[in-house]
């Protein structure tokens, strides 16, 4: 937090920030200091935000049309499409905009990964940002699940059945998550019921995912701790604001594309035809963003082992700050972690499509393969990577690279003495 | 004196803490079990099937408590290859006798015991049924053979009423 005192210039203001210091917090957020090498990797946080908004406002919008009801949910959702006034592009926002969150959260969650940005100080942001993660997920799953398609009735009877294999008291669980005998009505009214109770817990998360990164302030892409205000900072408005807007305008070509050229390309087509308890689908998948962690699920031969390694393969994002036994943060300066990251990058998006081929043959090989990479990667590579890895030296500060070690080092020296 | 006074305090503490923490569980218990499945959902237990438009070699799909039953008039070729394998080839030992009380009609739940899809009838390297989600084989009585699933299909409870119906549950 910044420590100058901030005093309103209106009296008006002076009075009420007196009793809620509600513009002191503003101005916090405007002045607050940033490191001024930020790239473009560093917008995602704003675009997430951005996400997240967009799918409560269409969320509820939506809630005023659909019935969730075994019976009505689908043709509601079919009378949303058809009847209500702009309905097909408030639903087609809030299905693709499900997918645009994941690919945003990806994105932001690499470029962590890149630059060290959950190692300390900022082992807390890392571990609210995993649990948003999971929110996410199961807001996704469930929001799924309320069209009462086909994949929407599949897709939460092999979910919910992943409780099963808890030994004694697995069958007890599933048939308390249904409400019955099988997935019927009580499970989609309760579906529907926590799917608009989720965003809003992620909305707190994300506050305190922000308070606690407002303590320490930003990483940076050359990973050092920086002082705060200084030379190596630019205050979040107009600065930030501005980057973060222009990024935000890039995403949303992206997100118009889906919404208006594309809507059903991450769907399924099987989600059309109404919930049938009698028949599964032919070839059931879940929507892209869980593809990995299915694969992973897959790939293992036995019930329990393959749903504890996949909730293990969430888990462990957790444990990083502890599993990565480096002292240095950005990968700019880490050459054999740099290519581990690229490694996992591909064997993550190899997962991702195993999770969407047959389980069978090759396809299960290769996933076997990049499961047990997978782990391989946080559990042994990660921690001994810390101790063997000769890594390059680090900036003192962020100008340091861009005036320091250059033919111009002596100016460099002069222009510094010069301005002291 | 001195030395009893915590101790009366330290009890008063304990006991003040149980009793809430009995308080706050019996406040919760009631919203974590409206969940559960009602009265009127373990009801609706039972259903009867007329069978007798049955054929040798075809199976008949019913829905009993929300997930369908395969009933299946076996052929005398299916109840052979049955009867025929050996307990130490199965990954859930069950014989057929105690899986079909008429060795002709084989019911059974017809859900995978892996994830809860239903298996494709006829399918398989079991010539039993498939299932198309993760790949589990399962033979001509219903038992897991090969793929994720951990049981055999579940033989739900029923009898025969008279010649031509089966009282499922």
């Amino acid at each position: 937090m910044s420590d100058h005192e901030y005093t309103p210039k209106s009296k008006v203001g002076k009075w009420f920030n007196d009793r809620l210091p509600i513009l002191t917090l503003a101005n916090h957020l405007t002045d607050y200091p940033t490191p001024k090498n930020l790239n473009y990797w560093w917008t995602f946080g704003g675009i997430l935000t951005f996400c997240l908004i967009t799918q409560i406002i269409t969320g509820l919008t939506l809630a005023m049309h659909y019935i969730a009801h075994a019976d009505m949910a689908f043709e509601s959702v079919e009378q949303i499409m058809r009847d209500v006034n702009y309905g097909w592009l408030i639903r087609y926002i809030h299905a693709n905009g499900a997918s645009m969150f994941f690919l945003a959260v990806y994105i932001h969650i690499f470029r962590s990964l890149f630059y060290g940005s959950y190692k300390s100080p900022r082992e807390i942001i890392w571990i609210i940002g995993i649990i948003i993660y999971l929110l996410m997920m199961a807001a996704a799953f469930m929001g799924y699940v309320l069209p009462w398609g086909q994949m929407s009735f599949w897709g939460a009877t092999v979910i919910t059945n992943l409780f099963s294999a808890i030994p004694l008291v697995g069958e007890g669980i599933v048939a308390w998550l249904w409400g019955g005998y099988s997935v019927d009505n009580p499970t989609l009214t309760r579906f529907f019921t926590l799917h608009y109770l989720i965003p809003f817990l992620i909305l707190g998360l994300v506050v305190l995912h922000i308070w606690a990164l407002h303590v320490p302030g930003n990483n940076n892409p050359v990973g050092i701790d920086i002082k705060k205000p200084s030379k190596d900072t630019v205050p979040f408005h107009p600065y930030i604001v501005i980057k973060d807007g222009f990024a935000l305008l890039m995403f949303m070509i992206v997100f118009a594309f889906f919404v208006f050229y594309a809507p059903n390309i991450l769907g399924h087509a099987d989600n059309y035809i109404e919930a049938n308890p009698m028949v599964t689908p032919a070839h059931i998948v879940p929507e892209w963003y869980l593809l990995p962690f299915y694969a992973i699920l897959r790939s293992i031969p036995d019930k329990l082992l393959g749903v504890l390694a996949m909730l293990f393969a969430i888990i462990i994002l957790a444990l990083l700050p502890w599993l990565d036994t480096s002292k240095i943060r950005s990968a700019v300066f880490r050459p054999l972690y740099k290519q581990f990251y690229w490694i996992l990058l591909a064997d993550v998006l190899i997962l991702g499509y195993m999770g969407a081929m047959p389980a069978e043959g090759l396809y299960l090989l290769i996933a076997r393969i990049a499961t047990s990479y997978y782990f391989l990667h946080f559990l042994v590579i990660l921690p001994v990577l810390g101790f063997k890895e000769k890594t390059l030296p680090v900036p003192l500060s962020i100008t340091d690279p861009v005036l320091g070690g250059s033919p111009n080092l002596a100016i460099a020296k002069n222009k510094e003495s010069f301005e002291k | 004196m001195s030395d009893k006074k915590p101790e009366r305090r330290e009890f008063l503490f304990t006991a003040s803490y149980v009793v809430g923490a009995v308080g706050v569980a019996a406040a919760v218990w009631p919203l974590v079990d409206q969940m559960n499945p009602d009265a009127s959902v373990k009801a609706l237990a039972s259903t009867e099937v007329d069978i007798s438009s049955v054929k040798p070699g075809n199976t008949i799909t019913v829905l009993w408590r929300g997930k369908p039953v395969f009933i299946r008039r076996r052929t005398q070729d299916e109840i052979t290859e049955a009867k025929s394998v050996k307990m130490e080839d199965l990954k859930h030992p069950e014989k057929d006798e105690d899986r079909a009380k008429d060795p002709e009609w084989l019911v059974m739940v017809g859900v995978c015991t892996h994830l809860g899809c239903v298996p494709l009838n006829d399918k398989g390297d079991y010539n039993g049924w498939f299932c198309p989600c993760h790949g589990s084989h399962y033979d001509t009585s219903g038992r897991i053979r090969k793929g994720p699933a951990p049981l055999n299909m579940e033989i739900p409870k029923y009898e025969f009423v008279d010649a031509g119906k089966i009282k499922i549950g």
